[in-house]
């Protein structure tokens, strides 16, 4: 019989994040960013059923990158999680906090006492209330809770996206200008993302009481087509996404 | 609370009902045994709130629901706005006629199912499985129904794949039957159809159903003590809804208060007949009916 090697906990919990983080930078990145009507949620996701963005509740909505098989599992688990306290309090009674901390307490229960941490990071968003601000929660493999302000970035590559996004946001900017700023910023430099590779998303004030809606069947080309940087105010952006011709599909990571 | 997470053998799919039950017995609509707790005094429909006549109608376009507003106490009234005619989703209508405590919380439950299917699935059920599920649930109630507490939904929705409206009625023991045409239930059901059944048409247009069915409602309010007609006093209309392609739209109160006032218009009678028949009744020295 084998004693068990003695291994330092700084040890075991560095090879986890690590083990983690690596996972997750294979996947591509999603960004979210706040505009004047809503929140536009855009990931890169050449899957039209395999989806990486999904409605929660109402004014809820849930975007995950990583292994999809974990997220996935998560996202039923927040609608179910919803559903059932909407249905026993008041559907007013659902909000975003409480589902970002229990998806928190979960994925540090996960990383510290599994042997495997998700490879998984997600994002949990609520339309605010039209005289607050909207809330975006990003939930790391560990369990961290950030909240962020305007805008954010999730999966691989995520600090360099979020740079470039950060840079081109404007509060209150409109739905196509929001969008083909996060389309740049997820394409970066030297690549350029047509519509069939994205999926996207926005929670929306409207007349509806479900604010998610999907932007599909060309409301996403016809939106990347029209939209863009107003007149007069260049993007340093702008130029640099489109004079690059389109790179070649790559291989969709894990 | 924790997130509900649930083994691979456990889990419930996308069924809301059987998540409630697999998180625990205390949301769960309607406990295994309830009924039994009931007092005897139920048995005969008393201290139990009724909802009654509603309707649904077929036209080119899709389905016309509408449910009228009263609900009874024995033989007082219990609400004068009450509503029995709800969204079950986007393309899709319930109404509902009996208990109207059950009733309720039976609709409550299935608008829940019909989204946490749509969310969990990525996709929403189909317009009859929609129906199945809500068989299920009035055949749930079964042993409420039989100590008098019944519920009977109407069911009418547009049919995405099939590009149609369609009609669904039910029984008390969750039997499930597709109407081709139209149907009325509740206390003023029979009044309704027959309205319904000498003016129907089934290439009417949407204006034609709509008037149809408010027709129906005015007349069974006539007949029938249980089910309220247009009150102009207090502003208070039935309830109609059109479900069509574009989904579902419940009328504003504007458009039915001139809809009731020409139905009205149309069945003024000429005076001399009232006064004829009142001076017929003083001959005979009888006295008119409350």
């Amino acid at each position: 019989m084998s004693m068990p090697y003695y291994v330092a906990p700084e040890q075991v919990m560095k090879d986890r994040a690590e083990y983690a983080q690596k996972g997750i930078a294979r996947g591509r990145a999603l960004v979210a960013a706040s505009y004047d009507r809503g929140i536009l949620i855009v990931a890169e996701n050449p899957s039209k059923t395999l989806h990486k963005i999904s409605e929660i509740y109402d004014r809820v909505a849930f975007a995950g990158v990583g292994r999809y098989n974990e997220f996935d599992q998560l996202r039923v688990a927040g609608v179910r999680h919803a559903d059932t306290k909407g249905y026993s309090y008041s559907r007013e009674d659902v909000n975003a906090r409480s589902l970002a901390n229990l998806y928190a307490q979960y994925l540090g229960q996960v990383f510290t006492h599994e042997m495997k941490p998700l490879e998984i990071e997600i994002l949990v968003a609520e339309l605010g209330p039209s005289d607050s601000r909207h809330q975006l929660y990003h939930i790391a493999y560990d369990g961290t809770v950030v909240d962020e302000v305007g805008v954010t970035a999730l999966g691989g590559d995520a600090a360099t996206v979020t740079a470039r996004l950060s840079q081109a946001y404007r509060p209150g900017w409109p739905l196509p200008e929001a969008l083909s700023s996060c389309v740049m910023a997820l394409a970066g430099p030297e690549r350029t993302l047509a519509a069939d590779d994205l999926e996207a998303a926005v929670l929306e004030e409207g007349h509806e009481r479900r604010a998610f809606r999907r932007l599909q069947n060309g409301e996403l080309a016809e939106l990347l087509r029209g939209g863009g940087v107003p007149a007069g105010e260049p993007s340093p952006l702008a130029s640099e996404g489109e004079s690059v011709p389109p790179a070649l599909p790559e291989e969709e990571g894990e | 609370m924790t997130l509900p997470l649930f083994p691979i053998g456990e889990d419930p799919g996308p069924s809301f009902a059987r998540l409630l039950v697999g998180l625990g017995p205390a949301p769960s609509p309607l406990p295994q045994g309830a009924h039994q707790l009931l007092p005897e005094a139920s048995r005969g429909l008393r201290g139990v709130v009724h909802g009654t006549t509603i309707a649904a109608v077929r036209f080119s376009g899709g389905t016309v629901v509408a449910g009228d507003r009263r609900a009874t106490e024995g033989h007082s009234i219990a609400h004068r706005g009450i509503e029995k005619v709800f969204p079950a989703d986007r393309h899709s209508a319930v109404a509902i006629a009996g208990s109207a405590g059950p009733a309720i919380e039976m609709v409550r439950l299935f608008q829940t199912q019909l989204e946490h299917y749509e969310k969990v699935e990525g996709t929403p059920l189909s317009l009859e499985g929609k129906a199945n599920q809500l068989a299920q649930m009035v055949r749930a109630n079964l042993g409420l129904a039989m100590q008098g507490l019944a519920v009977v939904p109407l069911f009418a929705g547009y049919d995405l794949g099939q590009r149609t409206g369609r009609i669904f009625s039910f029984d008390l023991a969750g039997g499930r039957y597709e109407e081709i045409e139209f149907h009325a239930t509740g206390s003023g059901g029979r009044d309704a159809k027959n309205t319904i059944k000498l003016g129907y048409d089934p290439e009417m247009s949407e204006r034609r159903a709509v008037e149809l069915v408010v027709r129906a409602l005015y007349e069974a309010a006539d007949e029938d003590s249980a089910t309220g007609g247009p009150d102009p006093l207090r502003g208070i209309y039935p309830v109609v809804a059109v479900v069509d392609e574009s989904g579902y739209r419940r009328l504003g109160d504007d458009f039915l208060a001139e809809a009731f006032a020409a139905v009205l218009e149309a069945g003024r009678r000429p005076p001399s007949i009232e006064r004829g028949a009142a001076a017929a009744r003083h001959d005979t020295g009888g006295s008119a009916r409350p």
